[in-house]
């Protein structure tokens, strides 16, 4: 076991996908010489070669259009979009393109694409470089979201979904890509996308979240562990398509539900998780369904007062859970 | 190559078989047995032409929703277009997902189209990419209308081309209008074969009702693509005899005498006039195709007015490729 970042580890998936699949190819902005504004792809123009790891003019959309193009010839492609705050110019490639392929040529076509996309706030990014992007996308079907949590799950999920014959969007919590350590093995090894992870189990609150927010909610359980509150905390990082199982299991259980994102409330990914519990728990539920997300104001603002007060974290997290506990 | 009478007899005959099929789906929607038809009458020499000009069924081929002519130049039956004019199983483009003309043909390596315009040429540039990367000699052939040129999309893809003299032809069917739109509504510039040179393509503009200048100038580009010499746009200029589709009312922006002015130039009725007084077609060769052409037309509505809908519970599928059931 090597312990390594996030964004060691999601190097490593493409190293080692690249070295496995001759049409494995990166592409986007900077990711050559530069190896990438956060240099998730560094060292490997010198390893793979400027075809493979490919340069993009500074346009979004054609990052991801071409993308498609490449993977109906067969290729697997690896888009990188720098931010995902820029990645609206490429929302109808993503959604009315990729998405809808296999299903409008009735299975003729599929299109084999992984779209890379850091994203979220907490870095003094402010409005353009902390936007949480994932509702927009796990409301298309035809579409994969997947965001790691973890180095492990970060390396494992990644190759799964180059290796997947759908479009995965992949979004990456930017703030933790050198804050999230962890063990990573050496031998190779997949995580297979769908299934959510019960990270921490517990008996009293569930806690459903991803990305920067299941790091934080695993700290805020341990924070309320010595006040006598056994949360159990459930990594979501599969979005979409959403495994109901593995909430509903934890709902059932505990008969509390908690759900953290920092994207903005209202319409958020949390409104569907709540759904499936308020639709197939409510007999088991002590608890009215809660949501801790980020208020629903334009972006995370700019200046450090500002950003605090958007971005929930470990302390907010705790607090949530203690008055749900107490309900 | 130089064209033989043979060939051009043949150019003439799939005009000839495209255009009566099209006056079919016009008289069919006036019977109200389709909902929707999207005309190519007046762009049968522009799409033949090019058809021409490629290796079909190894060349790649991204269409444009008018593209009828060029389609059966790639194996698409008549009883293939009326299926999907009427939404029935069969249908090859999607099994009656899409609306009629949005096109999907794999075995001749034709890719899915959906409605919004231009989509398609990034994906060209990507298929491009990738015959780059794999180092082969296919060319991409795409078509739009000079309406979309106007779009992002399309100067993405070209620039994408250019800067990587990826192996693809931009084939703009100028038409004089978009729905309603001249030209000048969409360019200041006289051509979208100026727009190309403006981001480093050679761009040409040719008589798009002259089948055999549209087939010169689109294997001149077939030519440089394959010896690794870059991309080429080509603009044919013809003029939309019909409606834009069968929604459309096109009394209220332009003049019956206009319309009929243009009909004189109709491209069928020029490579017709042509090869008659060339030597190369007889009165008894025209009838006689007229007759096969009738016969098929008849066949094809024949049989897919017969044909089975799909079962409703079909539109659930395939959303992933996972889902796909082949054979």
């Amino acid at each position: 076991m090597a312990e390594m970042t996030l964004i060691e580890a999601i190097r490593q998936a493409m190293d080692e996908e690249l070295a496995r699949d001759a049409d494995v190819f990166i592409v986007g902005e900077d990711v050559g010489a530069r190896g990438g504004v956060f240099r998730a792809t560094q060292g490997l123009i010198e390893k793979y070669g400027a075809e493979r790891v490919f340069d993009s003019p500074l346009a979004e959309l054609s990052i991801v259009g071409v993308g498609i193009g490449a993977a109906l010839y067969g290729m697997r492609p690896v888009c990188e979009i720098q931010f995902a705050d820029f990645i609206y110019p490429a929302f109808n490639q993503i959604v009315s393109e990729a998405a809808k392929m296999c299903y409008r040529s009735n299975g003729a076509w599929t299109v084999p694409m992984v779209i890379r996309a850091p994203y979220g706030g907490g870095i003094g990014g402010g409005l353009y470089h902390s936007q949480s992007v994932e509702a927009f996308f796990t409301h298309v079907p035809g579409l994969k979201v997947v965001i790691p949590s973890n180095p492990y799950d970060a390396k494992g999920l990644l190759k799964s979904a180059i290796r997947d014959p759908n479009p995965v969007l992949f979004l990456e919590p930017k703030k933790g890509y050198r804050l999230i350590r962890g063990e990573v093995p050496e031998e190779e090894y997949l995580v297979p996308l769908g299934p959510a992870n019960v990270s921490r189990p517990g008996s009293d609150v569930s806690v459903f979240a991803y990305g920067m927010m299941h790091y934080y909610a695993l700290q805020a359980a341990e924070m309320v562990a010595s006040e006598n509150i056994a949360v159990e905390v459930v990594d979501l990082r599969t979005l979409y398509p959403v495994d109901k199982e593995t909430i509903l299991q934890s709902v059932r259980k505990t008969g509390k539900a908690l759900i953290v994102h920092e994207d903005n409330l209202t319409g958020g990914y949390g409104a569907e998780v709540a759904a499936i519990i308020a639709s197939e728990a409510f007999t088991d539920l002590d608890a009215p369904v809660r949501r801790l997300c980020g208020p629903d104001v334009p972006g995370v603002p700019f200046s450090p007062p500002m950003q605090e007060w958007f971005l929930p974290n470990a302390e907010k997290i705790a607090e949530a859970i203690r008055q749900l506990d107490r309900f | 190559m130089a064209l033989t009478a043979e060939m051009k007899r043949e150019m003439y005959w799939w005009m000839l078989l495209a255009r009566r099929l099209d006056e079919r789906a016009w008289v069919l929607h006036r019977q109200g047995k389709i909902a929707f038809h999207i005309s190519g009458i007046g762009h049968e020499a522009a799409q033949v032409g090019a058809g021409f000009a490629i290796r079909r069924g190894y060349d790649w081929v991204a269409p444009y929703y008018r593209d009828l002519a060029l389609m059966l130049l790639l194996g698409f039956t008549p009883r293939d277009f009326v299926l999907g004019l009427m939404g029935k199983r069969e249908d090859p483009n999607s099994g009656g997902r899409q609306m009629p003309n949005h096109w999907s043909l794999r075995a001749a390596n034709v890719v899915s189209l959906s409605a919004p315009v231009a989509t398609q040429c990034v994906h060209a540039a990507g298929i491009g990419l990738a015959i780059k990367m794999k180092k082969r000699d296919q060319v991409v052939l795409t078509a739009l209308g000079e309406g979309s040129t106007s779009q992002g999309e399309w100067y993405e893809a070209v620039n994408w081309a250019a800067i990587h003299k990826l192996p693809v032809i931009f084939l703009v069917q100028n038409n004089k209008y978009a729905i309603s739109e001249r030209t000048e509504k969409q360019m200041a510039v006289k051509s979208a074969a100026d727009k190309a040179c403006g981001l480093g393509l050679p761009g040409i503009s040719v008589d798009g009702t002259d089948v055999f200048a549209v087939y010169e100038a689109v294997a001149n580009a077939v030519a440089e693509a394959r010896a690794g010499n870059g991309a080429t746009l080509i603009e044919t200029v013809a003029y939309r005899i019909t409606p834009h589709s069968s929604d459309d009312d096109d009394r209220s922006y332009r003049s019956h005498e206009e319309v009929e002015a243009y009909k004189k130039c109709d491209p069928l009725q020029v490579v017709q006039s042509r090869l008659v007084a060339d030597g190369i077609l007889e009165e008894a060769v025209i009838a006689e195709f007229e007759q096969r052409a009738k016969e098929m037309v008849d066949e094809a509505v024949r049989y897919a007015e017969s044909a089975p809908y799909p079962d409703a519970l079909e539109a659930a599928y395939p959303v992933y490729a996972e889902e796909v059931r082949h054979g």
